[in-house]
């Protein structure tokens, strides 16, 4: 039998999901490859289960979509037998009964996020197996090989939303920066007892990182922002 | 409860590859776990890493878990698989519960189902990527044994998996005794997790002591082991050596 044990699948696209004081905050890229090429440059990689728990999906498009899809579908039933939102702890394990029992045709890792009135907000990370880890932030795809260093540094206990939100988009901003297969917009989805608000960071609003220069319309206009050419009489 | 995702496409043979699930590699996995019988019971030793290939991913997955009233089970290998064999093991428990009859699953019954389940999966070729190791007390009693993802199954005085295979049984050989105390047991156990965290790239340096005695589970909170790197001959290795090699002379000495 062949054993592969160091050399994971890598997989296209940056996917946080980060636990602050009263919910979470889930983060994408919006890159979706074909190979060399980019299919979708604006995609939406942070799905919706239920109105309270969404999924950061990562890895194959396909196989990402087809597990939310019947988990969506098999949460709507739940929460009409229950009479309540189902919890964030029964959509992870859901999540995890089709990754692990198709472990070997599905090629995806996700990062199931929501709150709840019983837990708070909670995230789940399922990577490729199908193991559940219940962690207080998660990260996933290629692109998080990028960040393991950022988050031991910046990661706090207690943020407040907004330090989330900005811990977020500065994660997925830096991993864009290096990751081939990540890239374009920022979206972030903040969930809490109050509810869920979508947010959208274009990729001209992000800080610049090392050798990243600012955009300009042309260079026509550093030119002439230089002044009059020496030796102009 | 299982649901594979159903799939048509007609073609028998092809099907073959895809209808049976096996488990080819495993992605997730835990590294060793070093298991003693001591004066009261059993005591289990594991880290808290989960490793993702050379990536150390996970670090606070509880790799030792109660089983019943009178078992520890601990676990290496792929952690999805643990976690279904938990799964397993809860509907085993809950069935001897629901018998309300005063009996209660012992630590050699607990490893024989497992032994069971996991020699039938290896036969199908779709093993439990795991190493389980299963420790236990039941009226007096001790009982320590492991079973391996092919099924190989069997007891002993003092167990360990992976890397403390290599590394922690020659040091268990030499220095288990019968009747170790609490204290002298919880340092043999160190000693071995200390060796495997120098030597084992998947050791992570966060770990728990698990014990079981008649009385019941413990786990210990997670902690960390001191490290030595104070050695004269650690501090310049390479002085005095002629090129690379770490020392005086280096392989020119052999030349000349």
């Amino acid at each position: 039998m062949d054993l592969n044990l160091d050399a994971p699948h890598s997989m296209g696209t940056t996917i946080i999901g980060v636990t602050y004081n009263g919910g979470v905050v889930l983060g994408a890229d919006s890159r979706t490859s074909t190979g060399m090429y980019v299919a979708n440059r604006a995609s939406d990689k942070i799905t919706q289960l239920t109105d309270n728990v969404y999924v950061c999906r990562s890895g194959s498009a396909a196989d990402s979509q087809v597990v939310s899809d019947y988990v969506r579908y098999f949460l709507h039933q739940h929460t009409i037998q229950l009479g309540q939102p189902a919890t964030v702890k029964v959509s992870a394990n859901l999540i995890r009964m089709l990754a692990y029992n198709n472990k070997n045709m599905l090629q995806t890792g996700l990062i199931v996020g929501g709150w709840d009135k019983y837990e708070g907000g909670k995230i789940y990370g399922i990577p490729l197996g199908g193991t559940v880890v219940e962690q207080p932030f998660a990260i996933e795809g290629s692109g998080s090989s990028y960040l393991y260093g950022f988050f031991d540094l910046a990661w706090k206990e207690n943020m407040t939303k907004e330090e989330a939100e900005q811990l977020v988009v500065k994660a997925v901003s830096l991993a864009i920066a290096r990751d081939g297969a990540s890239g374009g917009v920022v979206r972030t989805v903040i969930i809490n007892s109050e509810g869920v608000t979508r947010n959208f960071y274009p990729g001209d609003k992000l800080q610049l990182w090392h050798e990243e220069l600012e955009p300009q319309n042309s260079l026509l206009d550093i030119l002439n922002a230089a002044g009059p050419e020496p030796m102009a009489m | 409860m299982t649901f594979t995702i159903p799939i048509d496409n007609g073609d028998a043979l092809k099907n073959a590859e895809t209808d049976s699930q096996r488990t080819l590699y495993p992605y997730v996995t835990g590294t060793s776990i070093v298991a003693i019988k001591y004066k009261e019971g059993v005591l289990m030793a594991s880290d808290m890493g989960g490793s993702y290939g050379s990536t150390l991913r996970y670090k606070n997955i509880e790799r030792v878990k109660a089983i019943g009233k009178h078992s520890l089970l601990g676990a290496s290998g792929e952690i999805s698989d643990f976690q279904e064999i938990l799964r397993y093991l809860d509907e085993l428990v809950l069935n001897d519960n629901m018998w309300d009859d005063g009996n209660s699953l012992g630590p050699k019954e607990v490893h024989n189902y497992l032994t069971r389940v996991m020699y039938n999966r290896r036969n199908k070729f779709n093993p439990l990527w795991n190493t389980l190791v299963l420790g236990g007390v039941k009226n007096g009693q001790s009982y320590l044994g492991m079973v391996s993802m092919i099924g190989v199954s069997f007891e002993d005085n003092h167990v360990a998996t992976g890397f403390g295979n290599h590394l922690a049984r020659p040091i268990l050989r030499d220095e288990w005794h019968a009747d170790l105390s609490f204290e002298d047991g919880v340092k043999l156990l160190e000693k071995c997790m200390r060796v495997l965290l120098y030597r084992d790239r998947s050791a992570i340096n966060k770990l728990q002591i698990s014990k079981i005695t008649e009385e019941g589970v413990t786990v210990s909170q997670p902690y960390s082991l001191k490290t030595f790197w104070e050695f004269q001959a650690f501090h310049n290795p390479t002085a005095g050596a002629q090129g690379s090699c770490g020392f005086p002379g280096g392989y020119l000495n052999e030349i000349f």
